[in-house]
């Protein structure tokens, strides 16, 4: 039998991250950014079906970009933690910092275990508080880092152009409609400083944690003609009530 | 296994495995303890817990009601006065149990997580059928329990986004499920009390409001013969709990408006003690 080469441990995790950054980088990205009533979720996604941005629990929302099946693989992994957890304790005990550490630690364990590939995902888990003060965002890297962010977020392909861009103009306290807007216009722009794309509401999926809701269950899909009307700038679609509501927590 | 709730750690291989929608099979194969149905207690024995009683329910023109009494009993003595046995099972839905107290309301607990578990996973709701059929599976799941008198015997009602209308499901302690199509059903001690009187009081076409008042006056009923439902309770401003299930989703009337309705039947049955009389024929 042959002696295999040696490949010191830092090239070998630093070709695992590059191997993972690849895959991440092909996708189309994510943005997250706060507003006046809680956390939006933008994301460039033509399929009515597979979501990149879904509900966890109560006030916990997750968004991810790359390889579809593991990062639904994920997602199902911390519903099913999240209602476990409540089912045993309380509601009010399933936290997005707690989540967020098992997703570190499931995704650093795979990282650096020798027989598995590591993920090609980047995650964002964040959770809506009472006040904007208390809202949480927390970045995930496929080795099991946390970043925690403060108000706004991108993963994905050209997650640095669009960062930039949004950390610009991003203030506290944007309406929803703003917000959106901002996203929109960060996800539309060519990172070759080209004329910007034009998204239309059937290429974007728009998800929001809003803490006005009275309802226990704080994420909300934004859907069709809400969508339409936010994207023209019609503010008043924000406050629209959830009349809608077989969409809502769909 | 409990250290991967408390704490962090890497999730364990059954949160990752591409399964099952539902929350029971996932406790089922990954923490069974917590199953409510695997508790079994030894042979011969029965132990007395609180008991609620009397719950109601009625089809009316777009939607249906649920409603409840509130009180708990252990033999002869109330062990609780403001008991709650309505609750939402999720947006569309409700359901209303009698029984053994302790029992029921885990039992609601795990029913509202299996049905939003299940709408989280696969990003859909299930149809009212689907509801209908989990929680026969829960009841099936409680029988060993059940034959040792700690039985929970529930009322589902939801109003079916499919067919437009509202539909009320009983069952029996083995999971029998049967949907009432005579518009209202009843379950409990003083159900049978209940029951007549909603046969002489429920007519087609009632809206949302009559619905309410009739599910009060049954409950009226039902306290006036059985000693373990309670009626509304003024001294101490502790009414029946009584829910509306429509297109616009779960309401729970407010504190005020089943006051108004209680106080106003309890007003009229000082002249009728018997209450509102149906025609002979």
């Amino acid at each position: 039998m042959s002696t295999p080469f040696y490949v010191s441990p830092q090239q070998a995790m630093a070709d695992r991250a590059e191997y993972a950054r690849k895959g991440i980088a092909r996708g189309r990205s994510v943005v997250v950014l706060t507003y006046a009533d809680g956390i939006l979720f933008v994301a460039e996604n033509t399929s009515r079906a597979l979501h990149k941005v879904s509900e966890i629990y109560d006030k916990i929302a997750f968004a991810a970009v790359g390889r579809y099946n593991e990062f639904e693989n994920l997602r199902i992994g911390g519903v099913r933690y999240a209602d476990l957890r409540g089912y045993s304790y309380d509601r009010a005990d399933v936290t997005a910092r707690g989540l967020a550490n098992v997703y570190a630690q499931t995704l650093g364990t795979i990282f650096s275990s020798v027989g598995e590939k590591p993920y090609e995902v980047e995650l964002i888990v964040a959770e809506v508080g009472r006040t904007d003060a208390d809202d949480q965002i927390y970045r995930l890297t496929p080795d099991g880092s946390v970043v925690d962010e403060k108000n706004a977020v991108v993963v994905g392909g050209n997650a640095d152009s669009i960062g930039n861009y949004l950390g610009q103009r991003h203030r506290a306290g944007l309406g929803l409609a703003e917000a959106l807007k901002l996203a929109v216009d960060g996800l539309a722009r060519d990172p070759n400083g080209g004329t910007p794309r034009a998204l239309t509401p059937e290429q974007l999926e728009v998800a929001v944690l809003d803490r006005q809701r009275p309802q226990q269950r704080k994420f909300k899909r934004i859907l069709g003609g809400q969508l339409a009307r936010l994207l023209s700038g019609d503010e008043s679609a924000a406050a629209e009530d959830d009349s809608d509501a077989s969409a809502d927590t769909e | 296994m409990e250290a991967n709730l408390s704490g962090t750690g890497r999730l364990p291989a059954a949160f990752l495995t591409p399964g099952s929608s539902s929350f029971l099979d996932f406790l089922d194969s990954h923490a069974p303890q917590l199953l409510p149905g695997r508790r079994a207690l030894p042979e011969g024995m029965t132990i007395e817990a609180p008991h609620g009683t009397t719950i109601v329910a009625a089809v009316f023109d777009g939607g249906v009601v649920l409603a409840g009494d509130r009180r708990a009993t252990m033999g002869n003595v109330i062990a609780q006065r403001d008991i709650e046995k309505v609750f939402p099972a999720d947006e569309y839905s409700a359901v209303g149990i009698a029984g053994t107290a302790g029992l029921a309301v885990e039992m609601v607990r795990l029913f509202q997580l299996e049905l939003e578990h299940y709408e989280k996973i696969e990003g859909t709701v299930l149809s009212l059928e689907g509801k209908a059929n989990r929680l026969t599976t829960m009841i099936r799941s409680n029988l060993a329990m059940a034959m040792q008198g700690l039985a929970v015997v529930p009322v589902f009602a939801g109003y079916d986004l499919d067919l437009g209308r509202g539909r009320i499901f009983t069952y029996d302690v083995t999971g029998g499920r049967s949907e009432e199509r005579a518009g209202f059903a009843a379950t409990g001690s003083g159900s049978v009390f209940a029951r007549g009187s909603m046969k002489k009081l429920y007519r087609d076409g009632l809206n949302g409001d009559q619905a309410a008042t009739l599910a009060v006056q049954a409950l009226y009923d039902a306290d006036d013969d059985d000693s373990a439902t309670g009626g509304p309770d003024l001294a101490r401003k502790i009414f029946p709990i009584v829910s509306l299930i429509t297109e616009d989703g779960f309401r729970r009337l407010t504190e005020d408006e089943v006051a108004e309705i209680a106080v106003s039947i309890t007003d009229q049955r000082r002249e009728h003690p018997n209450g509102p009389q149906a025609p002979l024929l």
